[in-house]
């Protein structure tokens, strides 16, 4: 019974504390040490919207208030001073983090489908309406005949 | 004692439900006229039991009655009056049984309104809306009781959490749910026009009021959520496509190209099955965005505690519910035949692009949205992507420029067969004044992207679509002025709704496209008395103090702002210190204009250096709030007209001398 | 019938499957890109007292290692711990604490309380060294293997089932 009540206990605890820790931070983050370069720092800051803040789950660590995303911001600043180009700094994260810490997923095999799905879709609903619009298509109207000119005077004088 | 009877209440609804469920749809089967009677007083028992049961659990709330489990968990009796109301439906138990309450006045409504429905399509509509709810029902009862104790009763509640104490927070779930909730109309109507057998116009008029209703609600919804995000939470920005944001973005798409494929069907009988696939899948989607919130599936900033058990359930009555009904349409939709023939360049195509860009635009954010999932679910958890905004900025937007280049064009457009020539001359007027606009920013922008500009073109050329739209129905300048205005006057208001909201849009698109391609920020350090340029606007920085919160200490910061010398706003952003767990927050301080808000956050100090701050001008960011309530406006307007009232239209003898006897296209 | 009615029910079948499986699956875990790939090259000091501290050249001399990513201040790491002290208790693995941005005192006071199943204990007083090893919050459980390489990855507070079901099986399967 003890163990029992023990493990529940256990679930119930870790569940309250684990959502304390990951508590949202909840505004933008300011950092006290920038880069002098203003085009380096441009380009720091361009690379940061880039990656995702691992621990707020959707926000780039450009403007997350999280701990660990000023950690990563400090990083891209160094490397990006150290003369790094854009895809060193993110392949030096990548290789930490691995793909998810991109917020723009790469293009490789597994992501075909993502990549490929819009075009994809847009076209074959194009087709999709393209047919559906021809077998609906107004018939093109024809002049009268002679005959039909004829009949119709016809039908007119008469009334 | 008032609990407990709330938890019976809950069960008479259930039973009622289950009973509105089968026996009508027996009744029509039968040719039982007894059996679908039993439809409309069912549907407004349900409605009592669920206003009993809401009551119960409200005065729980009310009365901090902390035996119950989830107003413990969720309530506190120092906590203001306003959210302990609210504090209900701010968690699972009770937000779901909100979610069937509205359920429960939507089917209320058509029995009450629908007198004029043919008896069996009312029978079978209120007996489809009655699945949905018994299926909700038996969900809260079986996995999700509100009223459920917790013995023994603790002193006092959990939730006294300030960050979820705001008024946006409070009341943006409900209209999120009266969206996705009047979504269940339309889904009802379709099913049982498909059991039925026939679609026609007089079923497209019954269906577009409460479809048009749910749009509003959750474009109201949507746009208070995204208004939450950046003024409360001061998140820097205002949509993040996240899994929980696109959840509700996806029925309003799918709504959207609901809304204007109904207008198809209503006056010219075509794109029928499309349209009865399209109130399905809208629908599905909100039931999917349920699934999404509650399941714990996508990993998500908004999400409730989850919970593997009800996920579940839902996906199981989500199988149900989508499964059931697309096998119905696989079978049934072949004989809807479409009527309408029409010209690749007329209104009716025009809305069929509209439908299939939108389609298009929905499609992709589910793949976005469930990617994730499915590289997670494919590999085993070993291979992880992030789908974030730039998937979104290269994916989404470039189906969105066709779609609101054509939205000026449709309008003007007769039915059956346009003439574009024409429809492009009277649109000069929209076309100069957006290529005039595209050349002024042009020339005053110094840098960003050159697309926004075209964004700022295209944004315009909606507007002066709008206003040709109009200018063109009153005859402005053709006819005396005093005569233009009393056609203004004589204009069915769903003309001056679909105006509204189309002229919204760009007012959207400009304050989207202003506010992400020209935003100024500034990261400085600061000592008082130093002031710093961002865009025209000079941010004086008065004094920083230290000082003591309820649970934490907060650093408060003074800006003055001023444009010119002339003073325009003051600012105090915060910077918080929790101490237990350490963890530092900040507070930005927004001040909103027309011409765009001035933003502030402040750092810690950083030694005799100063302050760190961080200054920003985002111009026309308010638009897109704004724009949004144009458009909700537009559409609550061209709800109140006179031919979309509720119940108002009759079947016809005849579809064909219907459709004949309809007036002049109004949207 | 036409077969096209049935196009939107087939899609929406595959997308239940995929929504059924992913309900079993936690989305806030990363999986490590360090899998399979030796352990970062930087040390760290030691706590007092825990000497030698963490030396990545050490972890790859033979011997199988544990190493837990903990902080004082860390509630879940709390709830850990009889989990750690466990596995010090039943296996012979080496276990090398990494200190994640923590006061050394009170890191000590920690050890002291809850039991030490550390035989050396590294403080990352900044974080890089966390960072390195793909650490995003903590606590966190890596298992490196005799040659220095990372085998494991355990995100979040170890569970009591997670000793016989994920660690035990690990180092089985890492003992040469």
């Amino acid at each position: 019974m003890i163990y029992g009540f023990g493990k529940y206990r256990f679930a119930a605890l870790a569940v309250a504390l684990l959502l304390l820790g990951a508590a949202p931070a909840h505004a933008i983050a300011v950092d006290a040490v920038t880069l002098q370069d203003p085009a380096l720092e441009a380009r720091a800051r361009n690379l940061m919207q880039g990656l995702r803040c691992l621990v707020c789950q959707n926000q780039s660590i450009e403007i997350s208030d999280a701990e660990l995303a000023g950690d990563l911001r400090r990083i891209v600043r160094e490397r990006v001073a150290a003369g790094d180009t854009d895809d060193q700094v993110r392949a030096h994260l990548v290789a930490r983090y691995g793909d998810w810490v991109l917020m723009r997923p790469p293009f490789r095999l597994s992501t075909l489908a993502l990549w490929g799905g819009p075009p994809v879709l847009l076209v074959l609903g194009g087709i999709a309406l393209w047919m559906g619009l021809r077998r609906r298509e107004v018939p093109v109207l024809q002049p009268l005949t002679e005959a039909e000119q004829a009949k119709l005077r016809e039908i007119t004088a008469s009334d | 004692m008032i609990i407990e009877l709330g938890h019976f209440a809950l069960i008479l609804a259930f039973v009622l439900a289950l009973t509105q469920a089968s026996l009508p749809l027996i009744g029509t089967a039968r040719g039982n006229a007894a059996l679908m009677a039993v439809a409309r007083p069912a549907a407004f028992g349900q409605l009592v039991f669920l206003l009993l049961a809401f009551g119960a659990l409200m005065y729980g709330f009310v009365t901090s009655d902390f035996s119950v489990r989830v107003i413990a968990a969720n309530s506190h009796s120092a906590k203001p009056m306003l959210y302990k109301i609210a504090g209900l439906w701010g968690n699972h138990e009770g937000s779901l049984l909100l979610w069937v309450l509205i359920l429960a006045i939507f089917g209320a409504a058509v029995a009450g309104v629908g007198g004029n429905l043919p008896i069996t399509l009312r029978a079978r509509v209120l007996s489809v809306q009655a699945m949905i709810a018994s299926g909700f029902l038996s969900f809260i009862l079986a996995t999700s009781n509100p009223f459920a104790r917790l013995i023994p009763a603790p002193l006092d509640g959990n939730g006294l959490n300030p960050l979820l104490q705001d008024p946006g927070l409070a009341f943006h779930p409900p209209f999120l749910y009266l969206g996705y909730v009047g979504f269940s109309m339309a889904f009802s109507f379709a099913v049982a026009a498909l059991i039925e057998g026939r679609v026609d116009p007089a079923w497209a008029r019954w269906v577009r009021p409460w479809t048009l209703a749910a749009w509003c609600f959750l474009t109201i919804g949507i746009a208070m959520g995204s208004w939450w995000a950046y003024y409360e939470l001061g998140w820097g920005g205002w949509w993040f496509w996240d899994p929980v944001e696109n959840a509700s973005f996806m029925p309003w798409l799918a709504g959207t190209a609901l809304l204007h494929s109904a207008i198809v069907v209503e006056k010219r009988d075509a794109l029928k099955s499309w349209t009865v696939l399209l109130a399905i899948l809208t629908f599905s989607l909100s039931l999917l965005g349920t699934f999404i919130v509650r399941s714990g599936v996508l990993s998500s900033v908004h999400a409730f505690a989850t919970d593997p058990a009800r996920g579940v359930f839902i996906l199981g009555f989500l199988v149900l519910v989508v499964g059931g009904s697309l096998t119905l349409y696989a079978i049934r939709a072949p004989i809807l035949k479409g009527g309408g023939i029409f010209a690749p360049i007329s209104r009716e195509a025009a809305l069929v692009l509209n439908n299939w860009l939108l389609a298009t635009a929905c499609a992709t954010v589910l793949l976005g949205t469930l990617y994730p999932l499915l590289m997670d679910t494919l590999s085993g958890g070993a291979d992880k992507v992030t789908v974030g905004a730039p998937y979104y900025n290269a994916t989404f937007t470039p189906l969105m420029v066709p779609l609101l280049l054509m939205m000026a064009l449709g309008p003007l457009m007769s039915w059956k067969r346009g003439d574009l020539a024409g429809v492009l001359s009277r649109l000069h007027f929209a076309l100069g004044l957006s290529v005039l606009s595209m050349l002024v920013v042009w020339y005053l922008r110094e840098e960003g992207p050159v697309l926004a500009v075209f964004g700022i073109g295209l944004g315009v050329w909606l507007i002066g679509g709008a206003l040709t739209d109009l200018a063109e129905r009153i005859r402005l300048f053709r006819v005396p002025f005093a005569t233009s205005f009393a056609r203004a006057v004589g204009l069915p208001r769903a003309s001056w709704g679909a105006m509204m909201a189309h002229g919204g849009v760009g007012i959207v698109v400009l304050g989207i496209t202003a506010s992400s391609a020209w935003t100024v920020e500034k990261i400085i350090l600061m000592q008082p008395g130093d002031e710093a340029e961002v865009s025209g606007y000079v941010y004086r920085f008065i004094r920083a103090e230290q000082g003591p919160g309820p649970n934490y200490t907060a650093l408060r910061g003074q800006f003055e702002v001023s444009r010119n010398g002339v003073p325009l706003a003051s600012l105090a952003p915060e910077a918080r210190s929790y101490p237990t767990p350490p963890m530092d927050t900040t507070e930005a301080a927004i001040y909103p204009m027309l011409s765009g808000d001035l933003f502030a956050v402040i750092g810690n100090p950083q030694g005799d250096k100063g302050w760190s701050a961080r200054l920003y001008f985002r111009p026309l960011q308010s638009w897109i709030w704004a724009g949004a309530l144009i458009m909700t406006i537009g559409g609550a307007i061209s709800l109140s007209d006179r031919r979309h009232r509720v119940g108002s239209p009759r079947r016809a003898a005849s579809p064909a001398s219907d459709g004949a006897a309809a007036p002049l296209a109004a949207e | 019938m036409r077969w096209r009615s049935f196009v939107p029910l087939i899609i929406v079948s595959l997308l239940a499957g995929v929504l059924f499986v992913g309900l079993g699956l936690d989305p806030k875990i990363v999986p490590s890109a360090l899998i399979d790939k030796p352990v970062p090259q930087f040390d760290l000091p030691p706590l007092p007292g825990k000497e030698p501290g963490l030396i990545a050249a050490d972890l790859a001399k033979g011997e199988i290692t544990l190493v837990n990513v903990w902080a004082s201040w860390c509630g879940p790491c709390r709830i850990e711990h009889p989990q750690l002290m466990e596995i010090a208790n039943i296996t012979k693995v080496r276990m090398i604490g990494l200190n994640y941005k923590d006061d050394p005192a009170k890191a000590l006071a920690f050890l002291q309380q809850l039991g030490d199943p550390f035989v050396s204990v590294g403080a990352d007083r900044t974080g890089r060294v966390a960072i390195e090893w793909g650490v995003y919050g903590v606590p966190e459980t890596f298992l490196v293997d005799g040659k220095g390489r990372i085998v494991l990855k355990h995100v979040g507070p170890l569970r009591p089932e997670d000793i016989s079901e994920k660690i035990l099986p690990a180092i089985k399967a890492a003992t040469p």
